[in-house]
C-alpha cells in the first residue's frame, strides 16, 4: 500500500513539475516571441497595464538573466503565490481573479461529475440485466458520449432558455441582483446554475452508463460467477457481486475521465457566459492574457491532481487488493 | 444407480448454426464410482459436465434425460435446477484458480452463499473448517482474500467448498491441468478420499490425461466428437481398448505423468472433426486406420463383455 | 475456462470469417455507412460548392431554403457550404490527430512492453503523467500561444496529448505476448526486434489496434470541435467547431437562426456516435464470446 501511494505521489509531483514548466517554456520556445508580442499590443492599447506587466515581467523573467534562472525564478514566484498580473482585469492578480472564478466552475463541475457517475453507474448495473432496457439506454448512451459538450450546452440554452423560456441563458445570476446570503440571490444563483450542471451532467451520463453495464457483463461472465451459479447462488448474490467489482474500475475512470469533463466545463461555461474558469479563459484568450492563462491551467493541473488522489485513496480503501499490496491494482 | 444419462443432447448456438457438442451421450454411473472421462480438447467433456449442473447462456438442451438418485434432473430449467445444485449434483470447475470472487474474503463469501441457500454458517462452520484441515488447510485462510492463497491452495478451498453439502455427484473438470505434477498427485488422491469420506457419492472426472485418471477412477469413458466412443473399467480401456481412438490414444501414451495430454495426441494424425456439420457414420472415419465401407454407418454400440461398451463396427 | 473455447472457433479460418462477420453486423453497418456518407460529402462536395465558405453569397440570417439548404449566416454566408468545408477539416484533424497519436501510442506501449526493465520504468512514468494531465487545458494553453493556427498544427498538438491509454493497453498486451512461444521462437530465430514487433505481436491484436485507432479519430475531433468553440480554431480555415463559435459569437440563440448552429453539432455527434458503434459492432465480430444471437 505504502508503495502504490509513493508511486502515485510521484506521478502526481512529476505531472505538477511538467505542468509548470510548459507553462514556463512553452511562452519562450514559440516562434516570434508571443509575451513580446503581448506587450507590444499592450502598449498601445492600454498603457497602465503594459507598464505593470513590463515590469512584472522584467523583475521575474528579466530576459537578461540565463535561462535556468528564469526557470528558478519561475518557481520562487509560484511558490509565494505570485502568478502574475492579470491584463483583462488589471489590476487584480492572477490569483485572485482565478479564485474568484474558481467556485462557479466546483458548483457545476462536483454535483455534475458526482452524480452523473452515480446515476450512469446506476443505470449501466441495470441495463446489464435487462434486455429491453439495454436496448433501449444503449444507443442513447452512445448519442450521448458522442455529443460535443458544447453543443448539448447550447441546445439546451436553445430549448430551455429561449424556446421554453424557463431558464435565464447567461451569466451566473441576474444582473440586477448584487451577491447576498439572501433567499431571492440563492433561488436566482440556482436558476442560472441548472441548465450548465445538467449539461454535463447528461453528457458525462451516458460514458458510465456503458462503462458500468459493459463491466457488469464482463463481471457475470467471469469465472466468479460462474462457479457461485453453478452452486445455485441466487441471481441476487451473483449481481451483488458483480456489481461491486464492476465499481472499481470506474473509480479509477472517475479519475481518468476528470480532464476530460473539465474541458466539457470549460466550453459550456462559454456557451452560457457563466462566471467560472470557462468564461475567464475565454476573456485571457481574447485579449492575450497569457499569464491569467497560465494561471487557469496551474489551478486546473492542481485541482485535477488533487481529485485523482481522493479517487486513490477511494479505491485502496474498497479494493484489498491494492491494499494487500500485492497485485497492485492499476498505477 | 445414482446417475443415468440417456441419448443426452446439447448444442451451442452460434451465428454460424449449432454446435452440436453433446450428440446421444448415455451412460451409466453406480453409487460411489470414479468415472473418468477422457478425449481430446473440443471433444465435449466440459460440456458434458456443465450440461448436469448449469447450461450456459449459449447452450440448449435438445434432447436426452439425466436421471439422479431416481429424480429427473431437470437440465434446461435454470430455475428448476436451482435447488439440486451444489446439495446434489456440485461441480469442481476447470478454472478453479479463479473461482473465488477476488474482492471478498474466503469465510465472508462462503458465509454469505451458504446463507443465499438457506443454510447456516454457523452450522457448517466446524464441518467447513475440519474439512479445510484436512486438505491441508487451517481455518486462517477463511480470512484471507483470494490473492493471499497460492494456485493450490486455491484449489483445495473450492474442491472444500464445493462439497461441502455433500453432493451425489461431483464433476471434477481438469482439477489437475493447471498444476504441476506432486499437486496433481495429492489433487487426485484427495478425489478418492472424499468419495471414500462419503462426501461425494460419485464422480466424474473430467482430463485429457488418460494416465492420471487411471490412477483413481474405477471406470473410464472415452469421448470424441461429441459422443462416447468406449467405456469400461479402467484396467481395460489401458490393457486391452478396442475402439482404435481408444488404441491411437493409449499407445500414444507415454511414461506416466506428463503434463499435457494435447501433445501426445497430435501422434495422431488429424483433427477431429468440427461439430458444427458433424460427418455421418462414425466421427472418427477420416481418421481411423481401420476405416471401411461400413463405417459410412452408424456403428453399433457393443458389448464386448460385461461393462465394456465399445461403438465401432470392428469392435468384435 | 473460455480461453480454450476461443482458440478452437478461431481454428476456422480467421481472417475471412471475420470480414464476413463484421460485414453482417448490422451496427458496423450502420456506422460506416454513416462515417461514409458524410466522409463523401466532405471530400467531394467542395468540388460543387464555392471554395471559399465565407464568402457573402446570398440575403442575412435566412432559414433554410431550396437556394440555401442550412440558411444563411448572420453575414449572409452559406451555411451548408461551410458545413461542408467544416465536414472536410473535422476528418482531417480526426485522421491526423487521430493518426499521430496511434502512431506514438504503439511506439511508447510496444517498446515498453517487449523492453521491460528500465525503459519500461520511464516511459510507463511518461505514459501515467501525460494521462492525468488534463489535455484540453494544456492544449488550449499552447494553441493560444501559437501565432498562426491551421488545422495541421492543432492536429498535431492533439496527437502528442492524447496517446496514453492507448500506449498503457499496447504495453499490457504486449507483455503478455512478448512471452508467447511463438514470439521465444522468432528471438532464437534471430529476428529482430522490430520484425518480431511487425510480425508476431502486431497481427495478434490487430482488432484491438484497429478499434482503439476508431477511438483515437474520434476523440480527435471533439478536441479539436472544442478548441474551435473556445477560439482557438484553424485561422483560415472553417471548421465544425469555428461554426458553432461563430454562431454564438453573433447570438444565433437569441435570434432563433438553430440552422446556424444545429448542423455542425449534430454532425460531430453523428460521425462520433457513429464510430462508438461502429466500435461495438466490432468489438462482436472480434470477440466470439459475444457473438450471441
Ligand atoms: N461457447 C461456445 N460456443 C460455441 N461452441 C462452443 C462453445 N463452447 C464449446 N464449444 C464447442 O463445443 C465443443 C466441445 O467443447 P468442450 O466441451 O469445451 O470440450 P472439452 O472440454 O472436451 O475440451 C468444441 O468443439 C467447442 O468448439
Ligand atoms: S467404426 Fe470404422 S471408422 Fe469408426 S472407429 Fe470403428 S473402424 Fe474406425
Ligand atoms: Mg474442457
Amino acid at each position: 500500500m505504502g508503495r502504490y501511494f509513493r508511486r502515485k505521489l510521484l506521478i502526481y509531483g512529476l505531472t505538477f513539475v511538467i505542468a509548470v514548466s510548459i507553462n514556463f517554456a512553452v511562452p519562450r520556445l514559440m516562434p516570434g516571441d508571443p509575451v513580446a508580442r503581448m506587450l507590444t499590443r499592450n502598449s498601445v492599447a492600454n498603457v497602465e497595464s503594459s507598464e505593470a506587466m513590463r515590469g512584472y515581467f522584467n523583475e521575474l523573467f528579466g530576459l537578461d538573466v540565463p535561462l535556468w534562472q528564469q526557470y528558478f525564478n519561475y518557481w520562487g514566484a509560484l511558490f509565494r503565490g505570485d502568478l502574475g498580473v492579470s491584463v483583462f482585469a488589471f489590476p487584480s492578480p492572477v490569483a485572485t481573479v482565478v479564485a474568484d472564478a474558481l467556485p462557479y466552475t466546483l458548483a457545476l463541475l462536483l454535483p455534475s461529475i458526482l452524480l452523473s457517475w452515480f446515476v450512469g453507474n446506476a443505470l449501466g448495473a441495470m441495463a446489464a440485466r435487462n434486455k429491453l432496457l439495454d436496448n433501449g439506454a444503449l444507443p442513447i448512451g452512445y448519442v450521448l458520449t458522442a455529443v460535443p459538450y458544447m453543443w448539448l450546452a447550447i441546445l439546451l440554452a436553445w430549448v430551455g432558455g429561449i424556446i421554453l423560456g424557463w431558464f435565464p441563458v447567461a451569466g451566473g445570476y441576474s444582473f440586477a441582483l448584487t451577491p447576498a446570503f439572501t433567499w431571492t440571490f440563492i433561488v436566482d444563483l440556482v436558476h442560472h446554475w441548472f441548465l450548465p450542471f445538467l449539461s454535463l451532467f447528461v453528457v458525462a451520463l451516458g460514458g458510465w452508463a456503458i462503462g458500468m453495464r459493459n463491466l457488469v457483463i464482463y463481471e457475470l461472465e467471469s469465472d466468479y460467477s460462474n462457479y457461485l451459479q453453478a452452486l445455485g447462488a441466487p441471481n441476487r448474490l451473483v449481481r451483488r457481486y458483480a456489481f461491486r467489482n464492476a465499481v472499481l474500475p470506474q473509480i479509477t475512470g472517475l479519475a481518468l475521465q476528470l480532464g476530460v469533463v473539465v474541458g466539457g466545463a470549460l466550453v459550456t461555461e462559454v456557451v452560457f457566459a457563466y462566471p467560472g474558469l470557462g468564461s475567464l479563459l475565454l476573456n485571457a484568450i481574447s485579449s492575450q492574457d497569457f499569464f491569467l492563462l497560465q494561471g487557469i491551467l496551474l489551478f486546473i493541473v492542481i485541482g485535477v491532481l488533487v481529485f485523482n488522489f481522493l479517487a486513490d485513496v477511494v479505491y485502496v480503501l474498497v479494493d484489498p487488493r491494492t491494499r494487500l499490496g500485492l497485485e497492485g491494482g492499476q498505477s | 444407480m445414482t446417475l443415468e444419462v440417456a441419448d443426452l443432447q446439447v448444442h451451442y448456438r452460434t451465428l454460424k448454426g449449432d454446435v452440436r457438442a453433446l450428440d446421444g451421450v448415455s451412460f451409466s454411473l453406480a453409487d460411489g464410482e470414479i468415472v473418468g472421462l477422457a478425449g481430446e480438447s473440443g471433444c465435449g467433456k466440459t460440456t458434458l459436465g456443465k450440461s448436469l449442473i448449469r447450461l450456459d447462456g449459449r447452450m440448449r438442451h435438445v434432447g436426452g434425460t439425466a436421471v439422479l438418485d431416481g429424480d429427473e434432473l431437470p437440465i434446461g430449467d435454470d430455475k428448476a435446477m436451482n435447488a439440486r445444485r451444489w446439495k446434489e449434483v456440485s461441480i469442481i470447475p476447470q478454472y478453479s484458480m479463479s473461482a473465488l470472487n477476488p474482492t471478498r474474503k474466503i469465510g465472508k463469501m462462503i458465509a454469505e452463499l451458504l446463507r443465499a441457500r438457506g443454510k447456516s454458517y454457523r452450522e457448517f462452520k466446524d464441518e467447513l473448517v475440519r474439512r479445510l484441515e484436512l486438505v491441508g488447510l487451517t481455518e486462517k485462510v477463511l480470512d484471507n482474500y483470494p490473492i493471499e492463497l497460492s494456485g493450490g491452495m486455491k484449489q483445495r478451498v473450492v474442491m472444500v467448498l464445493s462439497t461441502l453439502l455433500d453432493p451425489s455427484l461431483l464433476i471434477a473438470d481438469e482439477v489437475t491441468s493447471a498444476l504441476d505434477v506432486t499437486n496433481q498427485r495429492a489433487v487426485a488422491e484427495t478425489l478418492v478420499r472424499f468419495r471414500d469420506m462419503g462426501f461425494v457419492k460419485s464422480m466424474i472426472v473430467v482430463t485429457h490425461d488418460l494416465s492420471l485418471v487411471y490412477q483413481i477412477a474405477d471406470t473410464i469413458m472415452v469421448m470424441y466428437a461429441g459422443r462416447i466412443v468406449e467405456k469400461a473399467p479402467a484396467e481395460t480401456i489401458i490393457k486391452s481398448p478396442k475402439h482404435p481412438y481408444t488404441r491411437a490414444l493409449i499407445g500414444a501414451l507415454p511414461e506416466v505423468g506428463l503434463e499435457y495430454g494435447d501433445e501426445r495426441l497430435q501422434s495422431i494424425p488429424g483433427k477431429p472433426p468440427h461439430l458444427l456439420n458433424p460427418p455421418t457414420g462414425c466421427r472418427f472415419r477420416a481418421r481411423c486406420p481401420l476405416a471401411s465401407e461400413e463405417c459410412e454407418a452408424e456403428p453399433p454400440t457393443v458389448t464386448v463383455e460385461a461393462g465394456h461398451e465399445v461403438s465401432c463396427w470392428k469392435a468384435n | 475456462m473460455s480461453a480454450e473455447v476461443v482458440l478452437q472457433t478461431e481454428r476456422i479460418g480467421r481472417r475471412h470469417e471475420h470480414l464476413y462477420f463484421a460485414l453482417r453486423n448490422p451496427k458496423v453497418a450502420i456506422g460506416l455507412a454513416i462515417v461514409l456518407a458524410l466522409l463523401l460529402l466532405g471530400l467531394f462536395g467542395p468540388f460543387f460548392l464555392s471554395d471559399s465558405p465565407n464568402e457573402y453569397v446570398g440575403p442575412k440570417s435566412e432559414a433554410p431554403s431550396g437556394e440555401y439548404w442550412f440558411g444563411t449566416t448572420y453575414f449572409g454566408q452559406d451555411v451548408f457550404t461551410q458545413f461542408v468545408h467544416g465536414l472536410r477539416s473535422s476528418y482531417l484533424v480526426g485522421t491526423l490527430g487521430g493518426g499521430i497519436s496511434f502512431v506514438i501510442g504503439l511506439a511508447v506501449g510496444f517498446t515498453a512492453g517487449y523492453r521491460g526493465g528500465m525503459v519500461d520504468e520511464v516511459l510507463n512514468m511518461i505514459t501515467n503523467v501525460v494521462l492525468v494531465l488534463p489535455a484540453l487545458a494544456v492544449l488550449i494553453v499552447i494553441s493560444s500561444y501559437l501565432e498562426v493556427r491551421g488545422v495541421v498544427s492543432q492536429a498535431v498538438i492533439i496527437g502528442i496529448f492524447s496517446w496514453p491509454w492507448v500506449a498503457r493497453a499496447v504495453r499490457a498486451q504486449t507483455f503478455t505476448l512478448a512471452n508467447r512461444d511463438y514470439v521465444d521462437l522468432a528471438r532464437l530465430t534471430g529476428k529482430r526486434s522490430w520484425q518480431i514487433i511487425v510480425r508476431e505481436i502486431m497481427p495478434n491484436m490487430a482488432s484491438y489496434l484497429l478499434m482503439s485507432m476508431i477511438l483515437l479519430f474520434g476523440g480527435a475531433i471533439l478536441f479539436a470541435a472544442m478548441l474551435d468553440f473556445i477560439g482557438l480554431g484553424p485561422a483560415n480555415a472553417v471548421s465544425l467547431g469555428t461554426m458553432m463559435q461563430q454562431s454564438m459569437a453573433w447570438s444565433s440563440l437569441h435570434l432563433g437562426m438553430w440552422w446556424w448552429f444545429v448542423p455542425p453539432g449534430l454532425a460531430i455527434t453523428l460521425i462520433v456516435g457513429a464510430l462508438y458503434i461502429t466500435n461495438v459492432g466490432l468489438d462482436e465480430v472480434f470477440n466470439p464470446k459475444l457473438r450471441e444471437m
